[in-house]
């Protein structure tokens, strides 16, 4: 068991330090968040009727932090493909370690790149005047840490069905993209219409979303107007469906990385 | 009688999408401390093996034990015993040399988790300070390991892999794609290690001069065993040396050979096939006046090359 912990927490270590060295990568995932942030949410801000009823910006940032938390853990998932090309997993497939602490280890240590890209986001955000006090924080970062670990295993289930990085990097934006839209992320939905209804709330990222507007304004008059569910409601399908797609991730990936 | 630590009974192993079987039916075992060699030309289905062996690919059929544990059911204690070197570098090449030994030993359970090198027991610091010394990188091992030359970086592979005192030492082609001093430097190295830790060494490789020092050659082709024995078996299995003479008088000279009752062609030049005959007997109970001798001993490559085109046929 000692062992399991020693080798996950090495997995987790060797992600986060690739990414203190990759200043490139550092550099291109605050990109995103500042241009949805800084541009379309103060654009929108500026050009909307000022009785919806909230800060459009405050809107956008919460959405884009929780947004850029799954997908940056989901896409960091995917790069065991890259190992794989680079053979560097040979080396990890090839110890006497379980195929779930390789897993988890990679969630971990992709969780934790996400968490310190988040960190540039909220600094970001006291920047361009959001309202974060110290108690919203507080509360923003165990949501933060569930969008994670949702976006690091459905992430894995993603994984498990690509063969290469070239189908990764092609189909990964498909898998994304409207996820953008249909969890809200810049867009409100609370009311659609019946049919982009049910598309929006099967996606993964509507919840993650959800439950970070949840802690965001839980004693704000704007809450009624912005989030869809409870936060006990997100926090249980996240939780549900993280065990989900992990388990049945974890055990197609080892499936196919064995069976040629 | 040798333990054996390999076991491979009628291994058998289809791709998905393959028509035919790229291992059919192959049976043999290695022994315990033996230097190993599978050999065979590109695609005769080397690396296949190999990643069955190492736990890293399911085979279709057959039995495999490794280190006395089955295959498909303790791969985890397989794992455990075993070091591999593969084809293609497995390196991190972000990582720094350290940090890649580092890594392999702390998921192999040999020390706590600590989130740095300086944080390490000291019993690791020493040994990696070894180690380094021992394949010359110690200056080195706080580069990237994307800074390496190709010999630089199998050699750490190998550093890398011995930190967990394998029994078995699996070696997929190392040598492919370094240059001649790179890989006579490796050889040596390899042929120390063996020395020193008394590894078993399972090696594949299409060069047959590092087949040579094995203990045995098992010769593969399109998944078929072609042959299994000690170098010089196999040498006297598929190699017909002799000796070329030649003399003014080629009259006498054959009717000595007759005499003899030796296997020659020719009608001067004469080419006597050896059979496993003393050269220099032979030459001493020569009465006539030779004009020409040459002694064709071919190397085990050409017997390979002779052996593989055969195959080819």
């Amino acid at each position: 068991m000692i062992n399991q912990i020693t080798a996950i927490l090495t997995i987790a270590q060797r992600d986060f330090t690739k990414l203190l060295r990759d200043r490139a990568r550092i550099l291109a995932t605050f990109i995103f968040p500042f241009l949805f942030i800084g541009i379309l949410g103060t654009s929108l801000e500026s050009n909307l009727p000022p009785n919806i009823g909230y800060s459009f910006k405050v809107f956008v940032f919460t959405g884009v932090l929780a947004q850029t938390l799954f997908q940056s853990t989901a896409s960091g998932i995917i790069s065991l493909i890259e190992d794989r090309e680079n053979d560097f997993s040979q080396e990890i497939f090839v110890s006497p370690i379980s195929r779930y602490s390789i897993i988890i280890g990679k969630i971990l240590g992709e969780t934790a790149v996400s968490m310190a890209q988040g960190l540039g986001i909220i600094a970001f955000g006291l920047l361009i005047g959001i309202p974060l006090s110290l108690e919203k924080l507080t509360f923003m970062f165990p949501a933060g840490l569930m969008a994670c670990l949702f976006g690091g295993a459905f992430g894995i289930l993603v994984l498990s069905n690509l063969k290469s990085q070239r189908s990764a990097n092609q189909i990964f934006p498909f898998i994304i993209f409207p996820q953008f839209f249909l969890a809200g992320v810049f867009n409100p939905i609370k009311t659609l219409p019946p049919f982009l209804h049910i598309l929006s709330r099967v996606m993964p990222m509507t919840y993650a979303v959800d439950l970070m507007r949840g802690v965001y304004y839980a004693n704000s008059p704007e809450k009624n107007l912005i989030v869809l569910h409870s936060i006990s409601w997100n926090v249980l399908v996240i939780s549900v469906f993280f065990i989900i797609f992990l388990l049945l991730g974890t055990a197609l990936f080892i499936k196919n990385e064995k069976n040629k | 009688m040798l333990e054996k630590i390999i076991e491979v009974k009628k291994l058998v192993k289809k791709y998905k999408k393959a028509n035919k079987p790229a291992v059919d039916s192959i049976t043999f075992d290695v022994k315990k401390g033996e230097f190993f060699a599978l050999l065979g030309p590109n695609g005769a289905g080397k690396t296949t093996i190999i990643s069955i062996l190492t736990t890293i690919l399911n085979k279709s059929g057959g039995e495999v034990k490794i280190v006395g544990f089955d295959i498909d059911k303790e791969a985890d204690k397989i794992r455990k015993n075993i070091g591999i070197i593969f084809q293609n570098p497995s390196l991190d090449l972000n990582l720094t040399a350290e940090e890649n030994i580092r890594f392999h030993a702390l998921i192999y359970g040999l020390y706590p988790f600590r989130p740095s090198f300086s944080l390490m027991p000291e019993e690791y610091r020493r040994e990696v300070f070894k180690l380094a010394e021992i394949i010359g990188i110690k200056k080195d091992i706080v580069k990237p390991v994307k800074t390496f030359s190709g010999g630089m970086k199998r050699k750490l592979e190998i550093v890398r892999s011995l930190i967990h005192k394998p029994k078995i030492l699996f070696l997929d082609e190392p040598t492919s794609g370094l240059d001649p001093v790179s890989r006579r430097n490796l050889w040596k190295y390899l042929q120390d290690i063996r020395k020193r830790y008394k590894t078993t060494i399972f090696l594949t490789t299409h060069y047959l001069e590092e087949a040579e020092d094995a203990d045995r050659i098992l010769i593969i082709d399109r998944g078929k065993i072609v042959t299994l024995g000690t170098p010089a078996k196999i040498k006297k299995e598929l190699i017909d040396s002799s000796i070329i003479l030649n003399a003014k008088d080629k009259a006498a000279l054959k009717s000595e050979l007759d005499a003899m009752k030796l296997d020659y062609e020719g009608h001067g030049p004469f080419k006597i096939k050896l059979n496993g005959k003393n050269p220099q007997k032979i030459i001493k109970s020569i009465r006539s006046d030779l004009t020409y001798l040459d002694i064709n001993n071919p190397k085990l490559e050409d017997a390979y090359l002779k052996l593989i085109a055969k195959g080819i046929k």
